[in-house]
């Protein structure tokens, strides 16, 4: 994985000295609280409902044993003992004190990570498949392009003051595990009719109040040419974005609002005047961070391995475990295995300090040192021999992480919601909680196979409903929290935004009403036909009569 | 208002007059104005023009080789619409004084200097709570950043320099 060189180390470092310094000139009245406010935004630190929160970046969803380690400390330090994953592959800490934070920033340097720009009017943390380097779909590792989005877009003098926050995601493989079309620029990582190898530029896409599916306005640009082409949308975006209404300000409105196609000759335009090699990466540079995504010293292992054959044979759990967990490896007699952080009964995402020690050890002694956090919340192992797995599975089980249930319809993203955060108008986490228990049973969760559940708990959807196979988003009606569901919502390069099955249901009806949308669904199921399919066949008509059905029931 | 440059407070040596009539050698006028301040411009005196952030390129472009001062006005530090208008100016290679005028903070003192503005024109209040020290110390609170194409220091650069020398 990347490692910072004397000059990131540098630029990380006087970063947290200027934070020092904003947070003691505002304290002197240099800066008002309205002029402050940016500048800890994009230091990660928000103010929440009932404390700060500061949000580390993870670029790329990319951890070392060390990293995580070191987030375990400042969990156990500065907040509560534990710390969030979120949607965007970063971690929260919801209980730290504002006068602690620039000391967590230099914790954070000491093991090359930081907080810039995860949050605020600027280029968000770049994110990547979970499974860069390992998918045997994959064209191109993506990580390196996302890292150098991420050096680029790091305290840009241009475009850290635009109209709204802007979030890249960048996909290597056909599959899109990145979710990059429901991003401000979704890159996918492509090869022409020559042989070479470019980026299909889509920008647009995001969730939020407005869902929209990104649109496509390159087919391929040449890999030297993106750090130029990118230059060109921020500059269309910063100079025509929307500022008159916070909520019609992000590029997915212009979009929008003026078309694809102009938008796109907009940015053909300004790039045609740029001058791409005073602009671009050279290619040394280039090839500088592509050899940090290295293979790792991959051992020659026979395809079939006869340990991991034999615990399976012997241990139901644990196969149970293997058949839903783990990702096929492109190296023979590997495996990635996902981490699931969605036990039954607990808030989707969070870990423990403990929790996240055995997984740096772990990961430190069977996985190259290396994890991953997925957009969906959990972590990944990549890096794992076969015949190891027995043994990580029986570490997992001790530390209470050996949930069997990645893609099943308990693996749920949800929002920290009402519980924590101010912008919310209803709650997620306990909703999330009540699904779970309803459908904690093992065998019934594998029979109903691959289901998506995302819950937001309001409008600005951090929990993707809106691309939830089933998505709830929870509001506020006249008091009272409601729960909207929506149904054929996809996060693929099928994307899809879910549609409205009908009126908002109470909380406690949540659980009943997902019960009988599953009902529906194994009632009309062909044989193997995963839940999205037969709703995309079948239509929303017959889901329909359950939202009526507990609308009109006796109190 | 105070004026201040990358080294500090500036006197300012033009008359904001917006329609034109000041007989002052150095002259800022509005957009609307621009044209016929140039065209009566018989004695060869300094015309500068001071813009909305709404104004485009192209509207300038007739102008530029005889503006000596374009000064784009923010009107609130959170739009920065003015960086990217001084970044088209001088990729369009305008060599005259870039001017922000409006209430920016000493933080965005680095990106301003490195979008291609010379000088900042503060409103008083701003100012007064925004020593000038400030701005000076913010502007080199980060030594090097990543960008190519702004300022003269980035670490692309610094890394390649560094290959050559075999460091």
């Amino acid at each position: 994985m990347y490692r910072y060189d004397e000059f990131d180390a540098r630029f990380v470092r006087e970063r947290v000295a200027q934070f020092r310094d904003q947070v003691a000139r505002r304290l002197n009245g240099s800066l008002s609280e309205d002029e402050f406010r940016p500048l800890r935004l994009k230091n990660g630190v928000y103010l929440q409902l009932h404390a700060y929160m500061l949000r580390i970046a993870i670029p790329y969803g990319t951890l070392s044993s060390r990293q995580l380690r070191q987030l375990a400390l400042i969990g156990e330090k500065y907040d509560r003992g534990y710390g969030h994953f979120t949607t965007r592959t970063n971690m929260q800490f919801n209980w730290p004190r504002l006068r602690d934070v620039p000391d967590i920033l230099d914790l954070l340097a000491d093991v090359e990570m930081h907080c810039i720009q995860t949050s605020g009017n600027c280029i968000r943390n770049v994110t990547a498949d979970h499974f860069a380097g390992i998918a045997a779909d994959e064209i191109e590792d993506p990580r390196p392009t996302a890292e150098l989005i991420r050096q680029w877009s790091s305290l840009h003098p241009e475009f850290d003051y635009l109209p709204r926050k802007f979030k890249i995601a960048v996909t290597g493989s056909a599959q899109d595990r990145a979710v990059t079309k429901a991003h401000d620029i979704g890159l996918r990582i492509l090869r022409n009719a020559k042989g070479e190898i470019g980026y299909e530029v889509m920008v647009g896409g995001g969730l939020g109040r407005t869902p929209m599916i990104a649109k496509t306005i390159r087919h391929f640009l040449p890999k030297a040419d993106l750090l130029t082409y990118l230059e060109a949308i921020l500059r269309v975006y910063n100079l025509e974005g929307r500022r008159d209404n916070k909520y019609k300000a992000r590029v997915k409105i212009l979009v929008h609002e003026i078309g694809a196609e102009t938008f796109a000759s907009l940015v053909e335009e300004e790039f045609a005047k740029l001058d791409g090699p005073s602009i671009a990466a050279d290619p040394e540079e280039v090839a500088r961070i592509a050899a940090y995504f290295a293979p790792p010293p991959y051992e020659k292992l026979p395809a079939r391995a006869p340990k991991f054959e034999a615990a399976k044979a012997k241990n139901r759990g644990f196969a149970t475990w293997a058949s839903v967990n783990l990702f096929p490896h492109k190296v023979p007699g590997y495996a990635a295995a996902t981490i699931s952080l969605k036990k039954i009964g607990e808030a989707p995402g969070d870990v423990t300090s403990e929790q996240m020690r055995v997984l740096a050890d772990l990961a430190e002694k069977y996985s190259f040192d290396e994890l991953r956090i997925t957009h969906a919340q959990n972590v990944v192992l990549p890096y794992l021999k076969q015949d190891d797995l027995f043994d990580v599975w029986q570490a997992l089980v001790a530390a209470d992480l050996a949930s069997a249930n990645v893609g099943l319809i308990t693996d749920m993203i949800a929002c920290p919601g009402l519980d924590y955060c101010s912008l919310a108008t209803a709650r997620s986490i306990p909703i999330a909680q009540a699904v779970a228990e309803r459908f904690a049973d093992q065998q019934r969760q594998i029979d109903i196979g691959e289901l998506n559940i995302k819950i937001s708990g309001c409008i600005n959807a951090c929990g993707h409903h809106h691309v939830g196979h089933i998505g709830i988003l929870g509001l506020e009606k006249s008091g009272k929290e409601s729960y909207q569901i929506t149904l054929g919502g996809d996060a693929t390069l099928n994307a899809a935004i879910g549609e409205r099955l009908g009126p908002g249901l109470d909380a406690e009806d949540v659980p009943d009403a997902i019960e009988s949308i599953v009902a529906v669904y194994l009632k009309h199921r062909a044989p193997s036909e995963p839940f999205i399919e037969t709703v995309r066949r079948i239509g929303l008509e017959p889901f329909k009569a359950i939202v009526q059905e507990k609308l009109h029931a006796p109190a | 208002m105070p004026l201040l440059d990358r080294n500090g407070a500036k006197d300012n040596a033009w008359i904001v007059s917006e329609d034109g009539t000041s007989d002052a050698e150095k002259i800022i006028v509005s957009f609307a104005h621009v044209k016929e301040a140039l065209a009566g411009n018989g004695r060869g005196r300094r015309i500068g023009v001071i813009i909305a952030n709404t104004v485009k390129l192209a509207e300038l472009t007739p102008y530029l080789s005889e503006i000596d001062l374009i000064a784009i006005r923010f009107p609130a530090y959170g739009d920065g619409r003015g960086f990217s208008i001084a970044k088209q100016l001088r990729n369009a290679g305008y060599q005259g004084i870039l001017r922000a005028s409006g209430p920016l903070i000493a933080d965005q003192f680095a990106y301003a200097l490195a979008c291609g503005f010379d000088e900042i024109d503060l409103p008083d209040a701003q100012a007064a709570r925004q020593p000038f020290e400030q701005w000076i110390k913010a502007a080199s609170s980060i030594s090097q950043t990543y960008q190519r194409g702004f300022g003269t220091q980035n670490i692309l650069d610094a890394r390649r320099a560094a290959r050559a020398t075999g460091k």
